[in-house]
């Protein structure tokens, strides 16, 4: 699924990664606990989290996920957005909650990754 | 044949650099023509043992070994020591205060994942002088 129509799917806005709109999306890892992250990213998921820290995206640039959306409108503030658009992720927020999110996700068919 | 060597400093306590080390060795291992899922390995590794570097000691130092067969980082600090090793590396076990959970860490998984990650693996530690983590990741024959 492309990042663009998971952006409309969830109501998210876009905070950095205009240009990544079109990346191809097939998993996902959906965790607060950042090594949770680590363990079972193979690189190449969407990563869904609360944590908006600038540890979210050294977490999501070290695994190598290909975009992060923030749950239920938690915002990173501005250092960690210009954080992402150096490491070149791409960033969305949802005012979604987590089950929600993966709920939907899950029904559109994309998969979670263990 | 060995490529590099360089030693990092880390300093404890310090969050918001959390992670700088790391993401510095991912770019020169990188620039060395490391190959992505290797290079991978290591750097998840190398997170994980600074950010349990930044959460409990005082200081840290990570050192990174490129040769043409493998790679080694050796991270070594000043701080606790782990009473029970065989313990610590129980995935879920976690002595993390709630401000290391708020971080998104201290969930038990730290030394799990770098074990996990690692073709050699060896934690060394002292209580009430420190802990050093080596790990070993090697590198296919062809380069």
């Amino acid at each position: 699924m492309k990042l663009s129509e998971i952006r409309d799917l969830l109501g998210c806005e876009l905070l950095t990664g205009e240009e990544d709109l079109g990346l191809d999306i097939r998993e996902v890892v959906a965790s607060d606990g950042m090594s949770e992250i680590l363990a079972f990213a193979k690189s190449g998921e969407l990563m869904i989290t609360g944590l908006t820290n600038i540890q979210s995206i050294r977490t999501a640039d070290i695994a190598g996920v290909n975009a992060v959306i923030y749950c239920r409108n938690k915002r990173p503030d501005k250092r960690v957005v210009e954080f992402a658009r150096q490491k070149k992720i791409p960033v969305l927020v949802t005012p979604m909650v987590m089950f929600d999110i993966c709920g939907i996700l899950y029904a559109r068919g994309l998969k979670g990754v263990s | 044949m060995e490529l590099l060597r360089e030693s990092y400093e880390i300093q404890g306590r310090n969050f918001d650099k959390a992670g700088e080390v790391s993401g510095e060795i991912k770019v020169v291992l990188k620039d060395l023509g490391i190959e992505a899922a290797h290079l991978r390995r290591l750097v998840i590794v190398a997170f994980e043992a600074e950010m349990n570097v930044v959460m409990y000691a005082r200081k840290g130092v990570m050192t990174l070994i490129v040769t043409d067969d493998d790679i080694c980082l050796e991270t070594t600090d000043e701080g606790p020591g782990i009473p029970d090793i065989e313990l610590a590396l129980q995935e879920g076990y976690s002595t993390a205060s709630d401000e290391m959970r708020e971080m998104g860490f201290g969930f038990g998984m730290g030394l799990p994942n770098m074990k996990k990650n690692s073709d050699e693996f060896r934690v060394e530690s002292e209580v009430g002088k420190g802990t050093s983590v080596f790990t070993k990741i090697r590198l296919p024959a062809d380069g």
